[in-house]
């Protein structure tokens, strides 16, 4: 069985999201308790061993925050648009499975955005196809074409914020590129 | 006050929680049921914070916790165990 | 109710009253999509949207009636452990409920899957044609 190598720069986020969860469960964020989970995360990642997520290497916490925010409220948005559609449409709703494909290759900013639109208003991801990263979403509340190409640049503008966040050199560039035509 | 949004919260969960058993009992296919016993942990989940809000109170904090990480295993099983078998027409 | 019943005492009761009502009527709100929305598909978003905003106002009211800043990192961990668990169940049922046809096509107004899938559906059944014969 051969392993590569991960480098302890890779695993960090992983390490402190672990002892992270380890002092929110024991309510307790003393030193020697934190320094305890550490060691247990530490172990946990070499006994349980898995790929390793490959990140970009770059998060940007200016863009993080906003984008943050704005999911907050669009989560909001969401649940209050599901509930009149339900109350109201009930049965007459109209629905369309649309086809997006994104910039984005890699498995962690496809995966990111496939979670983030499926807890935004309207859009739930039925299929992906990795070789090409492309999004299969089902939609709710879909009744013209327009709506469709909507869905489609809003779906786009989700993953330039994610790829403002954390995706590599050349996607960012991309991304400004597209902006700025 | 806070009496009374115990009983509000009360008659809201019951009535969700029967409209989610009413799915489960009618559902047309096994996805539509699993679904709707997805709701109903996520129903019983917020009764239980629920009661621990009110009554100020951390000792159903953890199955909260254990819910909201392991709820998802069931209907993920469920839906491999039904996307695996060839189509039959008709059936699920 | 509470013992030092000071005007901060009473808003943020005032607060977590409201965020909890409004809780409960999300899981109302999933509880009438599941009743009321046509198809499977349909029924995901019903059942997956309301329930995250749910649990945050939940847990949010949690923290405010606890008041100690000790309770607000478990919180927070519950509902991110949420907002990554609740997408992955829908998005399994939603695939296997697509693959068994379990939507109503009369209802799509347009479906950009469909030809992907007869395509991919042709070509298996190709392979199994001249392939081996022990797939099931």
């Amino acid at each position: 069985m051969s392993r590569r190598r991960i480098s302890l720069r890779q695993e960090l986020p992983l390490l402190v999201w672990l002892v992270i969860v380890w002092g929110a469960l024991w309510q307790d964020f003393s030193p020697g308790n934190l320094l305890f989970g550490a060691l247990l995360a530490v172990a946990v990642a070499r006994l349980f061993y898995l790929p390793p997520v490959e990140l970009s290497g770059r998060f940007n916490v200016l863009y993080a925050v906003p984008f943050a925010l704005v999911f907050l409220a669009k989560v909001v948005v969401a649940s209050a648009q599901v509930l009149y559609l339900a109350v109201v449409r009930g049965p007459r709703v109209k629905n369309a499975v649309v086809a997006v494909t994104l910039r984005s290759h890699q498995d962690l900013l496809v995966t990111a955005t496939g979670h983030v639109i499926s807890l935004i208003p309207g859009s739930l991801v039925v299929e992906v196809d990795r070789s090409t990263s492309t999004l299969y979403l089902h939609a709710l509340n879909i009744s013209s074409a327009a709506d469709v190409d909507n869905l489609k640049k809003e779906v786009r503008a989700i993953e330039a914020g994610l790829i403002r966040i954390m995706g590599t050199k050349e996607e960012l560039d991309a991304v400004r590129l597209e902006a700025s035509a | 006050m806070m009496q009374t949004v115990l009983v509000l919260t009360a008659v809201i969960f019951s009535l969700a929680a029967a409209g989610a058993i009413i799915r489960i009992a009618r559902g047309p296919s096994l996805l539509d049921r699993v679904l709707a016993a997805d709701v109903l942990l996520a129903i019983l989940g917020g009764a239980l914070c629920v009661d621990m809000a009110v009554n100020r109170h951390l000792n159903n904090l953890m199955l909260v916790v254990a819910i909201s990480i392991i709820g998802f295993l069931g209907s993920v099983t469920v839906a491999r165990f039904v996307a695996d078998r060839r189509e039959v027409p008709g059936e699920s | 109710m509470s013992p030092d019943a000071t005007g901060m005492d009473y808003w943020v009761d005032l607060v977590s009253a409201v965020f909890m009502v409004v809780g409960a009527v999300m899981s109302l709100g999933a509880a009438i999509g599941l009743l009321r929305f046509p198809d499977l598909l349909s029924r995901m978003h019903a059942a997956t949207k309301p329930q995250v905003l749910g649990l945050f106002l939940l847990l949010a009211a949690i923290g405010l009636q606890m008041r100690t800043w000790w309770v607000w990192p478990v919180l927070v961990v519950a509902w991110i452990f949420q907002l990554l668990t609740v997408p992955v169940s829908a998005h399994m049922v939603g695939r296997a409920g697509y693959r068994t046809k379990h939507l109503h096509r009369e209802l799509l107004t347009s479906d950009e899957l469909e030809a992907v899938v007869q395509k991919a559906a042709a070509k298996t059944a190709r392979e199994d044609d001249s392939g081996d014969g022990s797939k099931k």
